[in-house]
């Protein structure tokens, strides 16, 4: 309780202080807030991307989305298994502490723990070794290229100040640890954490001895997560804010026509798609043969979505039509694969004629209606187009908190997904998650029996390959296949929308993420 | 008295017990927590073993019978989503949801009850006919609806009044105040309004109805006969007559507005209780849930009990019966 007076009284303190010296403060707003202020606790970007702000990872994304050195500086592959790291010199973390290999096996260490929710984030380092003070050594089960793609979103904590408040393991909900590092942060990132209040807002001040030079002018950053649209829009005119992220896609013509602000938009990763059942029978025909095994009848059904309309209608032109599973940054993608098949609904009925379905089928159709940008509307001009050629859809839409438990059980026949490939931003995660068979590691969100002997393979194989090319190829090969076979039916990558008052200049990137450190306010 | 606060200990255990049971039933329809933990791209394997940590592989009467079995210990769990504990959010949440509620309750009945007296004494007057007219819309509009009307008009039109938010807050140690700020209060209007509209309109319409009919009443007309001032039969004979189910119906709407205030305190982002409802729900955090839930019945169970217990000091012949 003094505690959270005394950062008050800070906070109240460096307000008074700094407002004489020009204070360039940002104020901005989001739907949802952050969880937590522990790296390894969580496992939602929109937290990791604030948290990002305080703490650092080894490696880190440029301005490009480009990896590139931050708390190291180098790096060497030893040993198939075994990756070398040469730390950055002279960096300190926010309460003065230098920065050595202690705090990375000492953050590395308690990442790998038993208790942490973000485990899962490196899965395949099973130990760190120091080697002298500003080197150390992941060692890994297996060859595997993505390592720095996990290490870019793995923040390092201090050891000295982990251990002084009694959080060098992790929190723990079945032993009821609640870890002082949830609401407390000491990084060595551009901006200190100084106060977090769940649902109310968090503050950060620039933090003067940032070890690298300050493309922002930023004297500090005001986060107020407001969760009603209609408010979180009213608050940025009102002048309360000075940027939203996301805008709500409804508001996006009334914030573009206000005096003095402007909505700021990008094709996101996030790529969303529908995607089959292909066990024995569908869920609206049990007893019968399952049309959709059958790739003439999943072509037809590509072609009878007019993607024009979608776009324009629903998507307020704002969205790309696509044909491939990943976004055009995602190392895998490929201009040739990304060709959607055509509008075409005679087409789809002369297909669907000849797989011996000419009096169409029935379908269950599932989807979101609080997940992905207009989800419910998507899926409704979908169940049209489908009718169209002649299926009987019977279309389903929820809330993501019930829907997404239904389509991982396998209840669904055709049913809606988005996929951005975060955070390893890597169209590995497509192949080993989507499009994989289902078994231990891979195919965790392939529930419905999908089944491709050469996708499997390249799987493996794309999983230990440390040559970037032949890994870009193999995973092209079965992006690729994906197409070729109609597995899924792509739609489109969303856009990211924000909006901003004049006089603040941020970069947006399709990954959502918000970097401030880039900001410049006047 | 003692006989009272028995009988009301039972029946608030009873109560929590069905609302917490009823609760548990129910969740395994609002969806599946492990699904919104997990990483996106996270294995079938990982799923399972985060299930099977937070103990949701097991039936529901085992998992009930295990939550029974912590609160009782006076442990409400952790929160799935943020693994801080519930207690701890519930204690940081309160007192923002209860100075909004004490500020609605307030508005409600300094503003309600005079005009309840008023439109009473003259039931066919223009400005008694405007103030039905206008209560008839306060009771049958949203909260949704009008707190926006309110931030579109005195925040972004006017800006007057913060569209969101608590303001500058003091931090008392055990307790944050906004009352202490003058942007701390100034947040409170708007919500404060938004809020206090329904129990307002209820509070008036109840006041006037009552007085209409106890004004007709034998008493005050011979109390009137007796040559007795206005003043003293309005408001010491009539008025106190009428308060008596006011005090149970504000009673009740103070339960509701604290139990309810999920709507304002979302369109406010005010960050209390009903907000912090409101994201566990979307996130299914069971804990946050059920230990809402249960605050909410006992805060329903000491308001009645606490709204007997004036009754008896408001009329005498309860207390007479008592004794």
């Amino acid at each position: 309780m003094f505690r959270n007076f005394r950062l008050t009284c800070t906070a109240l303190m460096m307000a008074t202080v700094a407002a004489p010296l020009s204070a360039e403060v940002l104020r901005w707003s989001s739907q949802g807030d952050i969880v937590t202020f522990d790296p390894y606790a969580h496992t939602e970007s929109f937290t990791a991307s604030v948290i990002h702000h305080v703490y650092e990872p080894l490696v880190r994304r440029s301005e490009t989305l480009s990896i590139e050195p931050a708390l190291a500086t180098s790096w060497e592959i030893v040993e198939p298994t075994r990756w070398r790291f040469t730390l950055r010199e002279g960096v300190t973390f926010h309460n003065g502490n230098a920065f050595n290999a202690d705090d990375v096996v000492t953050s590395i260490e308690r990442l790998l723990h038993p208790d942490a929710r973000a485990r899962g984030n490196l899965s395949t380092v099973t130990g760190i070794e120091k080697v002298d003070d500003m080197t150390v050594d992941f060692l890994m089960a297996g060859p595997y290229p993505l390592l720095l793609n996990d290490l870019s979103g793995i923040f390092i904590m201090d050891k000295e100040w982990l251990e002084e408040n009694d959080a060098v393991l992790p929190g723990n909900i079945t032993t009821g640890v609640t870890s002082f590092a949830s609401t407390n942060a000491n990084g060595t990132g551009p901006f200190v954490l100084d106060s977090y209040q769940p649902d109310v807002g968090t503050i950060m001040s620039a933090n003067p001895n940032w070890w690298d030079t300050p493309k922002h002018n930023l004297t500090s950053i005001e986060f107020r997560p407001i969760t009603s649209d209609a408010t979180r829009v009213a608050a940025l005119l009102s002048g309360e804010l000075d940027m939203i992220a996301p805008v709500p896609l409804q508001d996006i013509a009334r914030l573009e026509a206000s005096d003095g602000f402007s909505v700021i938009q990008e094709p996101a990763l996030r790529l969303i798609f529908l995607g089959f059942n292909y066990r024995d029978e569908l869920h609206a025909m049990p007893g019968q043969p399952n049309p959709l095994k059958d790739e003439r009848v999943r072509k037809a059904l590509w072609h009878a979505i007019d993607h024009d309309s979608l776009r324009d209608k629903i998507m307020r032109g704002k969205s790309r039509t696509v044909g491939i599973l990943v976004a055009p940054p995602v190392p895998g993608y490929s201009a040739e694969a990304d060709v959607p098949l055509p509008y075409d609904p005679k087409g789809a009925k002369a297909l669907l004629a000849e797989a011996g379905f000419a009096d169409g089928f029935s379908t269950k159709l599932d989807c979101p209606n609080d997940r992905y940008i207009n989800d419910e509307q998507i899926c409704v001009a979908v169940k049209a187009f489908w009718e169209r050629i002649g299926l009987t859809v019977d279309l389903n839409t929820e809330s993501r908190s019930t829907y997404f438990p239904k389509v991982d059980k396998g209840e669904t026949d055709a049913y809606m997904l988005g996929w951005a490939t975060l955070p390893a931003m890597d169209g590995f995660s497509v192949l080993r998650a989507i499009l994989a068979t289902r078994d231990g590691n891979s195919g965790g969100n392939n529930p419905n029996g999908l089944s491709d002997p050469r996708i499997d393979e390249l799987n493996q194989l794309a999983a230990v390959e440390l040559d970037e090319d032949k890994r870009r190829a193999m995973l092209t090969e079965a992006l690729t296949i994906a197409r070729d076979k109609a597995y899924f039916l792509p739609l489109h990558q969303q856009p990211v929308a924000w909006a901003i008052r004049d006089g603040v200049a941020v970069p947006q990137f399709p990954d959502e993420y918000v970097r401030l450190w880039f900001a410049n306010v006047n | 008295m003692v006989g009272i606060l028995i009988s009301r200990l039972i029946q608030a255990i009873t109560v929590m017990l069905t609302v917490t049971a009823i609760a548990f039933l129910m969740f395994r329809f609002v969806g599946d927590p492990v699904q919104l933990m997990s990483r996106e791209d996270a294995s079938v394997e990982e799923k399972e073993e985060l299930r099977a940590r937070l103990g949701l592989d097991q039936p529901v009467y085992v998992q009930y019978a295990r939550f029974i079995g912590r609160v009782v210990q006076g442990d409400l769990g952790m929160s799935f989503r943020n693994q801080r504990e519930v207690a701890t959010l519930i204690a940081e949440k309160a007192p923002a949801t209860l100075e909004l509620v004490l500020i609605a309750t307030t508005l409600s009945l300094l503003i309600g009850i005079p005009l309840g007296v008023y439109s009473a004494l003259h039931p066919n007057g223009v400005l008694s006919r405007a103030i039905q007219g206008v209560s008839l819309v306060g009771i049958s509009v949203p909260t949704f609806v009008t707190g926006i009307l309110l931030i579109l008009v005195f925040a972004v039109s006017f800006r007057l009044l913060p569209s969101f938010g608590r303001g500058q807050t003091v931090d008392l140690g055990w307790w944050t105040t906004g009352f202490l700020t003058w942007s701390g209060i100034k947040a409170l209007i708007l919500p404060g309004i938004t809020l206090a509209l329904y129990s307002l309109t209820l509070i008036m319409r109840l006041v006037r109805s009552e007085m209409i009919d106890i004004l007709s009443t034998d008493y005050i007309r011979f109390a009137r006969a007796r040559g007795l001032p206005e003043r003293y039969i309005i408001f010491r004979l009539a008025l106190r007559n009428a308060l008596l189910p006011v005090i149970t119906v504000t009673g009740l709407q103070v339960g509701s507005l604290i139990a309810f205030a999920i709507v304002t305190e979302t369109v406010f982002q005010w960050p209390g209780l009903g907000l912090l409802f409101m994201q566990a729900v979307i996130f299914v955090d069971i804990p946050v849930m059920t230990s809402y839930l249960l605050l909410v019945g006992l805060v329903f169970v000491t308001i009645n009990t606490i709204v007997d217990l004036l009754y008896v000091v408001v009329d005498p012949r309860l207390r007479a019966r008592a004794a």
